[in-house]
C-alpha cells in the first residue's frame, strides 16, 4: 500500500491495487509454496502455535488475489452496476459481468443468463424451493431429498412442502456413509417433481454419484437440484456433463468473499419461474399497477447486487483453475485418507463416512471427549476443527451421535498439519479421561 | 487464558464424577432440555419437602462444561425456597452472561467455571441446567 509520509498531501488519485505476487502457477503444485499467497496461514495463534487450518468445509481462506482485489474495487472502481451511466459505473458494470462468465466457463455453464449471483448456496436453494416450488407444486406431488442433507437444502423443502401439501421422502444414508440407491430408484417411482440432493456430504465426505441420479429422476420425469457446496471448492463439476436443472454453491468455501454465490438454472426452467426477490434491478416495466420482469439473470437479482463479492469470486475461480481442479480434488482425498490413518491410530476413536469416493471431510467421534470440549482443547494448540452437528441434526441421528468433530483439508493443508492433530487428540484424550 | 484455567481440576471432577448423576426413569422426568447447537441432552428431576427443595437428581449427555455446571448446580439446590433457588439461577445466568459480579463467598466452586465466561459460545452449555432447574419449579407449581 501508499507509503506516503503524514505531511504529504494526500494522493488525488485512487492508490493502484497492491501488486499480489502471488506462487500459484509459478512452477508444479507444490501446497507449501502455494500457502505463501495465504497470509492468514502463517499466523500464530494463543501465543507461539502455528495455526493450522482444518476447517475448510465451513470455509476456506483467501489468497490475497483475491483481498486484493476487494481493497482495489472499494478504491479505484466502486459504483452501482447497470444503471449508472458514467466511467466507474461502466467499469464496475463490466467487472461483474466479467466474473460472471468466468464462474459460467468455470462450471460448463451453456450461457450466462443462466448464472444467478445469490449470497450462497443457503439463498440459491430458497430461490428454487421458494419461486419453483411454491407455484409448481401441487397437493400429493413429492419431493426426494436424502438423509445426508444440509439444513439448507432441508428446511426450504420442509416450508414449500407445508405450503402446497407436497410431501417429502428422503434416500436412507446406508452404514458406509454411502446413499441407498436402490431405495432412490424405488422412491422415484412416485408422484416426484424434484429431486435435490447433495454431491457431497458436508459430514461424511461421501462423493454421491449424482450424474448418474440425476439421468434417474429426468427418467421419472422430476427436475433436479444439486447442491454443490462442497463440490465445486474442489473438483472438477460441469453442469452441462450432470445435466442437472439447478446447481447451488457459495463463493466463500472455494477462496471467494463471504455474502457471494451461486444459483445456476437451466435456461428454460428460470424462464418460466416467477422471481423470488422483488423490488430494483429486477423489472422491465413499471407502473403503479403492474409490473414487468428482466430478463435473465437480472429476474434473479434484485437490488444492488455484491458486486465486489462476485468480483473476488472471479478472482478465487482464477487461481483455483491456476491450481487446477483436478489437482485439488486427487490431493484433498489423498490428505483425507492421510488423516484417517491418523485419526485410526488413537484409541477409541470412530471415523464416520467409509465411502470409496470421498472428499476432504473427515469427522470422528472420540470417546469419552464432547465434541465442543475437544475443539476448545486442541484450539489451545492452533488446531482449527470443526465440532457440532454441522447443520445436519438428521443425519447426526442417523449416526447415533449428538454431535460430531470434523477436520476437513484442503489443497494448502499439509500432512504435519495433521499429525499435530492426532498428537493433540491424544492429549486431550488424556485430559477428558473418565475415572481418572 | 490457558485451556487448563478453563478446565479447572474441580471442573473436570465434576465432569468425571457429576453428583447427583443417575438414570431416571421416564415417569419421573420433569424437564427435558436439548441444546440444539451442539447436542447437549439433559433431563432433570426435582422435589420439593416442607417449602424446600429436597433433592435434585439429574442424566444425559454433554460436554465437560455442561456436566459439571449441571452437578454444581445439584449440590446448590438442596436445601433452599423454590424462590432462593429462583434467585439463586438468576444470579449465576447473569454471572455467566458477564452482567453481575458475584462474590467468592456465593459462587465457591462454581468459581471454577467463571473462565467459560470468555468464551461467549460456551455459556449456553454453563446455563442450560440451571434453566432446566427454573423450569422444574415452574412444573412444580412452587
Amino acid at each position: 500500500m501508499s507509503n506516503t509520509s503524514s505531511s504529504s498531501p494526500p494522493p488525488l488519485v485512487p492508490p493502484v491495487a497492491c501488486v499480489c505476487n502471488e506462487q500459484v502457477g509459478a512452477g508444479p503444485f507444490d501446497p507449501r509454496r502455494l500457502r505463501q499467497d495465504f497470509p492468514i496461514l502463517a499466523l500464530t495463534v494463543h501465543g507461539d502455535k502455528t495455526l493450522a487450518y482444518l476447517d475448510n468445509a465451513a470455509t476456506t481462506q483467501k489468497p490475497a488475489s483475491v483481498v486484493c482485489v476487494l481493497c482495489e474495487y472499494y478504491q479505484a472502481c466502486n459504483a452501482n452496476v447497470h444503471r449508472s451511466i458514467h466511467y466507474l459505473g461502466e467499469q464496475a458494470t463490466q467487472r461483474f459481468e466479467e466474473a460472471r462468465k468466468k464462474i459460467q466457463r468455470f462450471i460448463g455453464a451453456p450461457s450466462e443468463r443462466s448464472v444467478i449471483f445469490t449470497r450462497g448456496t443457503t439463498e440459491s436453494i430458497n430461490v428454487v424451493a421458494s419461486a419453483w416450488g411454491r407455484r409448481s407444486l401441487k397437493p400429493g406431488d413429492e419431493i426426494v431429498l436424502t438423509g445426508m442433507e444440509h439444513h439448507s437444502n432441508l428446511v426450504p423443502w420442509q416450508l414449500v412442502a407445508k405450503e402446497t401439501g407436497a410431501r417429502l421422502k428422503f434416500v436412507p444414508v446406508l452404514d458406509d456413509g454411502t446413499l441407498d440407491l436402490e431405495a432412490y430408484e424405488r422412491l422415484l417411482k412416485g408422484r416426484v417433481r424434484m429431486a435435490a440432493f447433495t454431491h457431497i456430504s458436508n459430514v461424511l465426505g461421501t462423493v454421491n454419484p449424482v450424474k448418474r441420479m440425476t439421468a434417474l429422476a429426468h427418467a421419472a420425469g422430476a427436475l433436479v437440484l444439486v447442491d454443490a457446496a462442497q463440490s465445486v471448492p474442489n473438483r472438477p463439476v460441469s453442469v452441462t456433463d450432470l445435466d442437472c436443472d439447478f446447481l447451488a454453491f457459495s463463493g466463500h468455501k472455494m477462496l471467494g468473499p463471504t455474502g457471494i454465490g451461486v444459483l445456476y438454472g437451466r435456461l428454460e426452467v428460470l424462464e418460466r419461474m416467477e422471481p423470488f426477490l422483488t423490488g430494483g434491478e429486477m423489472i422491465s416495466r413499471v407502473t403503479l399497477e403492474d409490473s414487468t420482469w428482466a430478463d435473465l439473470p437480472q429476474k434473479f437479482e434484485a437490488g444492488t447486487p455484491h458486486v465486489s463479492g462476485a468480483i473476488g469470486l472471479g478472482v478465487a475461480v482464477d487461481y483455483l483453475q491456476r491450481v487446477g481442479m483436478e489437482t485439488i480434488r486427487d490431493y484433498d482425498e489423498r490428505l483425507a485418507r492421510y488423516a484417517i490413518g491418523r485419526l485410526e491410530q488413537i484409541p477409541g476413536v470412530r471415523i464416520f463416512g467409509r465411502a470409496p469416493e470421498r472428499s476432504g471431510a473427515v469427522s470422528f467421534e472420540v470417546e469419552g471427549v464432547h465434541p465442543h470440549d475437544l475443539a476448545q482443547f486442541i484450539d489451545r494448540d492452533g488446531i482449527a476443527i470443526r465440532a457440532g452437528h454441522l447443520c445436519a441434526q438428521p443425519l447426526m441421528k442417523r449416526l447415533g451421535v449428538p454431535a460430531v468433530s470434523r477436520a476437513s483439508v484442503y489443497f494448502y493443508n499439509l500432512e504435519e498439519e495433521l499429525d499435530r492433530l492426532a498428537q493433540s487428540i491424544l492429549k486431550a484424550k488424556e485430559f477428558f479421561r473418565h475415572g481418572s | 487464558m490457558e485451556v487448563d484455567d478453563l478446565y479447572q481440576d474441580i471442573l473436570l471432577d465434576h465432569f468425571k464424577h457429576p453428583r447427583h448423576f443417575q438414570p431416571l426413569a421416564d415417569g419421573e422426568v420433569l424437564v427435558d432440555e436439548e441444546n440444539p447447537t451442539c447436542g447437549d441432552h439433559i433431563r432433570l428431576t426435582a422435589r420439593v419437602e416442607n417449602g424446600r427443595i429436597a433433592d435434585v437428581r439429574f442424566d444425559g449427555k454433554g460436554c465437560a462444561i455442561s456436566l459439571a455446571s449441571a452437578s454444581m448446580m445439584s449440590e446448590r439446590m438442596p436445601g433452599l425456597t423454590p424462590d432462593e433457588a429462583r434467585r439463586r439461577i438468576a444470579d449465576y445466568v447473569a454471572f455467566m452472561r458477564g452482567e453481575k459480579e458475584l462474590d467468592e463467598g456465593t459462587l465457591g466452586d462454581l468459581a471454577a467455571l467463571a473462565g467459560v465466561r470468555q468464551f461467549p459460545l460456551r455459556v449456553k452449555c454453563a446455563t442450560m441446567s440451571w434453566h432446566a432447574m427454573d423450569k422444574a419449579l415452574k412444573k412444580l407449581g412452587v
